[in-house]
């Protein structure tokens, strides 16, 4: 199905200078697509040429559409010698092929050199006319949306979903083609970003068909990665979730309490109120299994884990049939799926029925070349093995689907450790196939199911538990088994109901491993795993313990090869679920019992824990009401009891190793100071120090506990690289200084944002990588958010006025804060005075009102000004006693020209899907970039801080100038997946290979909204955010 | 373990005030650092050294990308890398173009050239502003010299439309460019008392009222930063004034008829009259010179404040006495320059009250 793109290049502004001798440019533009290009004239002699170009058409298939970047190529002209390049803007017109999205691109893009960064700025509009409307979604996958939120967008509702989706392409990566020997570096980058362009296109398309074959119209929790195997190539994988959304009627979409795409479901009944429980009781089953398997290449698998609360199962008297009968329907809708896996995080009201625990698999592989990149076939296999491993897992868990599904790759030279995890869950089959089979069982399934401790029930049969564990009844409906911890993947459920508030818990991890080369290699690492998993999965099992907390959220555990170590990073939220039992202590033993001083020293580390324990608990606010002892489940404690790891010997490639991590049943979590190692163990527990006062942490959507946000958001990335001393680099060492690094970061983060207090980090965001030997590099993203201390917003327990109030909630106070970043501390401002003189000029001077109130900023009152005056009156040789000087008496009449008057427009940022106290009333499309930037003098950039400083403050400007010129103001569900740093400073050279994404938007605040609702409907509503300089 | 890049980039650029004005002051990030940890800063967050050291880094560093912004603000405005909202880009313009007192007393009147500017570790010596600073401040007023020097229009208004200043600013930006340009002398020790205000408010009124752009329909040379030279050259006709010997007398009986009983100085100035006379007069002929123009300033205090001051002269009977004295030209037949006189005595006489002080 053809289309026609049409471009126009309208103006250009701050070009650098390209002729020293006139230190001017003669500057003109080339517009590519596909293998067309056009040319403008060339602008001679200026730094802000106006091209005023005709409209470049490019007559191209609907395939090309998806999978070319417009390519805009800025040069100055040289009559005597090659034209120098100035620089590039890719434009992707993805957001185009769509209806609903945007219907023009327009506006300033920043021209961007892989050398010199960024080099003035380009006006461009871009437009696409698609044939036969009617039948464009066969051919090629137009029409697909994508989403990179994890939930369903908030201007829609799920009407099907329909499940995973995943695709990978491959090719050979420029950078090592022998053609790199002889082309410059700006070549080679520009080559590289352009095919990363391409292939992500293409990626998009073949996911989009996928999708279309599967009867859906959206990709939601669309997750694209690159993998940089070096010689052996270059893959670009993506998964996702693919659904048949419903835009909501614009007028409910207006609703503020139609904040979730729930309205029209039928809410849950009310939460029961907490029932008297049971005692505290402990343990933590892990079962993993492991296949080592030697295929043609060598891979080997590891040991994976399921990290869970416990079976359930007996599922209450009444319940039991329709479990059952809802387990049997579920069953049928997901089997027809080769992976029932959703990249989702957050669920539509009733979807999830129950959690099982995390499941996770690990693989480490041997890369080699790709030898054929049409066929990725090896690549394709190494997936399907893993999520093979997944789905046998989530089985095993009694759970027929995987949620909150992610996969990444870590990879050092020729070997590659391939993850993925999920959370284990049991789903409600009404969203998952159309048709009304549901009817009764609907309503009977919601009065068994109590909507705040439903989703931890366990979703398996007691009496047939995979590994040994303990359950109590839950402690909110008193009628099913819970497990005594939880471990998830996802977000904590909107109906959740928790006492406190969350908190971050990371679990960090150093081993050193030996240099090796390929199979020993890769054999030493998959031999390295499985303690490391055990050890971080130990790990937050004590720092959650210590916070008194039983549940964690959104976990991601994230391990790192490097040529000599691994390093293991997990990340949490952790909160009290008051379903679940209340927590043990943690109790210290030692192993020589008999001598008098190492009691001692045992008893006073003890002391300090439960001091760590009560502090943490008032910290957090956690008081669970005082349950009277009852008899339920009551298990007898057990001595304390190391946990075992157990490995069977075997070689045979099939056999599963049973890796149990359990730590037994026990009253309290008992850790045994046997040995140096439990030492530190215990003391890097207590060396987390609690962020400051008025900070909260989470790396979840949003804070449990919290929910009175107020509306600043500030998004950041953070990097830092460390060089360890390579002097006795010990296990412990190492992971003191990888403690240290972390601490270190989080400290500095606190101390940055101090002026936003009280807030939270929410989405916070760990990445390690190994770019060296000694060097650690980690990089942090997460959005700081404000909230208001004073109106904390009554917890409910309802479903219904929880819902109703997280969307309202905002929208009264938000009166009493700053709008808009241009609009705050006018009244502090320092030059206030100053701007109530020129207002009363103003005033004097004919401005209009509605001018005057349009002038949100200072500056612009000033310009304004300037304008004004030039309009005044003549200047007189009056006496001064009679009028100040100052008065626009005074000024003489003149009439300059209007200066320009365009400020640039605000484009939030947020890793999070939504924006506090506003409405997304529109999704423009996804943002997908990918960016290069090299230098080859370090040094007079400001070393390898100022370099990186420097690009990651481009990149934001780029994001930020493509959602704009989509008429969109903010970005949600932002990440930056990839940060790979070079550096060389002996040859004073650096390159740096970014890869973010998003979802554009355009959102309204919800105090506006309001006005906007009584007097116009819907249209006007989009003038007024929108932050996008339409060209003129 | 040692950092080698440690950096914070947010969607919205943060600035921190303190550590801008430690910027601006031309500390170094290890002062910067000494200084922040002694205002307590450590104890009100509970932050460590390490964390103040690498936040003033990433302070300094964004500081110095914003730098090459600031020398043109427009740009600052328009440029798309730094999402700066518009009254914080207010603040970082206006305080960048701030100067200090001291530093300004010493350059104004001297010619922006590379000769004062390697005069500049000896102001930086004697004033106690940092070097650093001291160049900044000094490429400030060559910077926004050499933009507005050749301008038409209002001199406050051009530097504020091409430097987005607060109106206050543009205003003072304007006396150092009128005085740079004028080069008037102002380093005398006689004139040390001299406040930048005072000269500032001086450099206004000439501006007002002694520049081609002073005169309404003389668009064509519409020039803010040179005083007018045919009004210099009409001043000469001013002369007639004090040497035409019964005009003087007149003069001086005109005013002495109107202050009898109302000076506390009366019989002092009675005395002095001629002597004072003759010295506005003088200047008023002489300023056809560049070299009296320069010294202006000194002519004024040596030849009216400090005869007044020594006589010991309340503000209020100079105030009387000068307007006394340029009204009663008024009534004197035989003198034909009335709107001349009115427009150099106007400006004069509120330049000499603003400087007659200790």
């Amino acid at each position: 199905m053809p289309g026609k793109l049409k471009v126009k290049i309208v103006a250009g502004r701050h070009l650098p200078v390209m002729d020293r001798a006139s230190d001017l440019t003669d500057a003109f533009v080339e517009v590519k697509f596909g293998n067309t290009t056009f040319k403008t004239d060339v602008y001679h002699k200026s730094l802000n040429p106006q091209w005023n170009s005709e409209w470049f058409k490019f007559e191209v298939d609907d395939e090309d559409l998806q999978d070319e970047p417009l390519q805009i190529t800025v040069l100055d002209h040289d009559t005597y010698s090659a034209n120098d390049a100035i620089g590039k803007v890719y434009i992707d017109i993805d957001p185009l092929l769509y209806s609903e999205a945007a219907t023009v691109i327009s506006g300033w893009f920043p021209i961007y050199d892989t050398i010199h960064g960024i080099r003035g700025e380009i006006n461009v509009v871009v437009k696409v006319d698609l044939f036969n409307d009617l039948n464009r979604f066969r051919q090629s996958s137009c029409g697909v949306k994508f989403f990179c939120t994890t939930s369903i967008p908030k201007c829609y509702r799920a009407v099907i979903i329909h499940g995973f989706v995943e695709e990978l392409v491959v090719n050979e990566d420029p950078e090592y083609q022998w053609i790199d020997r002889i082309r410059t570096p700006r070549a080679s980058n520009e080559a590289r970003q352009r095919l990363i362009s391409l292939m992500s296109g293409e990626l998009q398309r073949k996911i989009g068909l996928k999708v279309l074959e599967m009867r859906g119209n959206a990709v939601v929790g669309y997750l694209q990665c690159f993998d940089l195997e070096g010689e052996s190539g270059l893959v670009v994988r993506a998964i996702g979730t693919a659904c048949t959304l419903d835009k909501l009627s614009s007028t409910a979409a207006f609703l503020p309490a139609c904040n979730s795409p729930s309205k029209e479901m039928k809410e849950s009944p009310l939460v029961h109120p907490p029932s008297h429980g049971c005692r505290s009781t402990h343990n933590s089953p892990i079962h993993t299994a492991t296949g080592s398997r030697l295929t043609q290449n060598f891979s080997v698998s590891v040991p994976t884990l399921i990290y869970t609360g416990m079976g359930s199962g007996s599922a209450g008297k009444e319940g039991g049939p329709f479990k059952a009968l809802l387990r049997q329907q579920t069953q049928s809708a997901l089997e027809q799926r080769e992976f029932p896996f959703f990249t989702l995080t957050a669920f539509p009201p009733g979807f999830l029925v129950h959690v099982g625990g995390v499941v996770s698999a690990r693989s480490v592989k041997l890369l080699d070349r790709i030898h054929n990149p049409d066929e990725p076939e090896t690549r394709d296999a190494w997936w399907a093995e893993i999520r093979q491993e997944i789905k046998s897992h989530a089985k095993a868990l009694g759970c027929h689907a995987v949620v909150g599904y992610s996969e990444s790759t870590s990879i050092c030279e020729e070997v590659c450790i391939l993850s993925a995890s999920g959370t284990a869950a049991v789903l409600n089959p009404r969203f998952l196939q159309d048709g009304t089979v549901e009817g009764c069982l609907e309503q009977r399934l919601e009065e068994n199911l109590p909507a705040g401790c439903g989703f931890c029930h366990i979703p398996y049969d007691e009496l047939n538990m995979p590994f040994p564990a303990h359950l109590t009844y839950c402690y909110s409906c008193r009628k099913q088994k819970v497990p005594d911890v939880l471990f998830t993947t996802i977000d904590l459920p909107a109906d959740a109901t928790v006492i406190g508030k969350g908190c971050l818990i990371q679990a960090r991890l150093c081993r050193l491993k030996k240099k090796a080369q390929a199979e020993a290699n890769a054999t030493a690492i998959s031999n390295l795993l499985p303690f490391m998993e055990y050890e971080v999965h130990t790990q937050l099992m004590n720092k959650l313990k210590l916070k008194g907390m039983n549940a964690l959220f959104g976990l991601r555990i994230q391990i790192t090869v490097g040529e000599n170590m691994l390093m293991g990073l997990a990340s949490a939220t952790g909160v009290y679920l008051t379903a679940l039992p209340t927590p043990g202590g943690i109790q210290i033993a030692g192993k020589t019992p008999n001598d008098g001083s190492y009691e001692q020293h045992i008893s006073h580390m003890q002391k300090k824990i439960n001091d760590t324990i009560a502090k943490n608990k008032e910290l957090y606010e956690i008081n669970p009401p005082e349950i009277p002892e009852e008899i339920i489940g009551s298990p007898i404690p057990e001595p304390r009891q190391r946990s075992r790891l157990l490995r069977s010997q075997s070689e045979s490639s099939d056999e599963v190793i049973e890796l149990d991590l359990s730590h037994g049943k026990k009253d309290a979590f008992v850790l045994e100071i046997d040995d140096t190692d439990a030492m530190e163990d215990v003391h890097s527990l207590l060396t987390d120090v609690p962020p400051p006062s008025g900070f909260y942490s989470c790396n979840t959507e949003i804070m449990p506990g919290i929910n009175n946000w107020t509306s600043e958001i500030q998004m950041f990335t953070s990097v830092r690289v460390s060089r360890l001393s390579n002097i006795n680099l010990t296990n412990q060492t190492l992971n003191k200084n990888f403690n240290d690094l972390c601490e270190n970061l989080l400290k500095s983060l606190y101390f940055k944002l101090r002026s936003m207090i009280p807030c939270c980090l929410c989405h916070v965001n760990f990445t390690v990588s190994l770019p060296e030997d000694e060097l650690i590099q980690v990089t942090v993203t997460a959005v700081a958010i404000t909230f208001d201390k004073h109106q904390a917003v009554q917890t409910t327990k309802t479903q219904v006025e929880k819902s109703s109030q997280r969307a309202s909630i905002d929208n009264e106070e938000l009166l009493q804060f700053p709008l808009e970043l241009c609009t705050d501390t006018l009244a502090s401002h320092p030059f206030s005075s100053a701007k109530e003189h020129l207002e009363s000029t103003s005033s004097n001077s004919g401005i209009p009102a509605a001018q005057r109130d349009r002038c949100n900023s200072w500056i612009e009152l000033i310009k304004l000004k300037a304008q004004t005056i030039r309009r005044g009156s003549i200047k007189t040789t009056m006496p001064v006693e009679k009028a100040s000087p100052l008065t626009e008496g005074h000024f003489r009449q003149r009439s300059a020209p209007a200066c320009a008057n365009s400020t640039v427009g605000v484009v939030k940022m947020t890793p999070l899907s939504f924006i506090p106290g506003a409405k997304i009333t529109k999704y423009l499309g996804i943002i997908n970039m990918f960016f290069i930037r090299e230098t080859t003098s370090l040094r007079e950039e400001g070393g390898v801080s100022g370099f990186l400083h420097a690009f990651i403050a481009e990149v934001f400007a780029m994001v930020r100038a493509h959602v704009a010129a989509l008429g969109g103001n903010a970005v949600v569900s932002y990440i930056m997946k990839q940060c790979v740093f070079m550096e060389n400073p002996n040859k004073n050279q650096a390159q740096c290979l970014i890869n973010v994404s998003g979802d554009a938007v355009i959102f309204v605040r919800e105090s506006e909204l309001e006005i906007i609702s009584t007097q116009q409907p819907i249209a006007s509503c989009q003038p007024a955010c929108s932050g996008g300089e339409i060209a003129t | 373990m040692t950092n080698e890049l440690d950096i914070f980039v947010g969607n919205t650029t943060l600035i921190d005030e303190d550590v801008y004005r430690l910027w601006l002051d031309g500390y170094s990030v290890s002062d910067a650092v000494g200084l922040r940890v002694r205002s307590g800063i450590l104890e009100q967050t509970g932050a460590t050294a390490g964390v103040l050291q690498s936040d003033t880094m990433d302070h300094y560093r964004t500081f110095h990308m914003l730098e090459r912004l600031l020398h043109t603000p427009p740009k600052l405005l328009h440029q798309l890398v730094f999402q700066i909202p518009p009254s914080r880009q207010a603040l970082l313009i206006e305080r960048y173009y701030a100067f200090d007192e001291a530093f300004v007393r010493e350059v104004l009147g001297k010619k922006l050239s590379k000769g004062t500017k390697k005069d500049l570790d000896n102001i930086s010596a004697k004033t106690g502003v940092t070097l650093k600073s001291c160049r900044r401040q000094f490429d400030n007023f060559k910077r926004v010299f050499k933009v507005v020097e050749e301008m038409r229009g209002s001199l406050a208004g051009n530097i504020q439309q091409h430097f987005l200043l607060s109106d206050r600013l543009a205003r003072d930006y304007a006396a150092v460019v009128f005085f740079a340009n004028n080069r008037f002398e102002t380093g005398k020790k006689k004139l040390q008392y001299l406040t930048f205000g005072d000269l500032a408010f001086c450099a206004e009124l000439m501006i007002q009222n002694w520049t081609p752009g002073a005169v309404a329909d003389s668009q064509l040379d519409d020039m803010d930063v040179d005083l007018d030279k045919e009004f210099l050259q009409d001043l000469k006709e001013l002369k007639v004034l004090v040497a035409d010997k019964d005009l003087l007398d007149l003069h001086k009986s005109l005013v002495c008829t109107a202050l009898r009983g109302k000076l506390s100085v009366f019989a002092e100035m009675e005395a002095n009259f001629k002597n004072l006379s003759r010295g506005l007069v003088n200047i008023a002929s002489k300023l056809t010179h560049t070299k009296d123009v320069r010294d202006l300033f000194v002519d004024l205090v040596e030849k009216f404040i400090e005869p007044c001051r020594s006589d010991r002269w309340p503000l209020n009977d100079v105030r009387l006495f000068l307007n006394q004295y340029s009204a009663s030209v008024h009534s004197l037949d035989g003198f034909r320059h009335q709107t001349l006189w009115d427009r150099y005595m106007v400006t004069l006489r509120s330049c000499l009250l603003r400087m007659y002080h200790d």
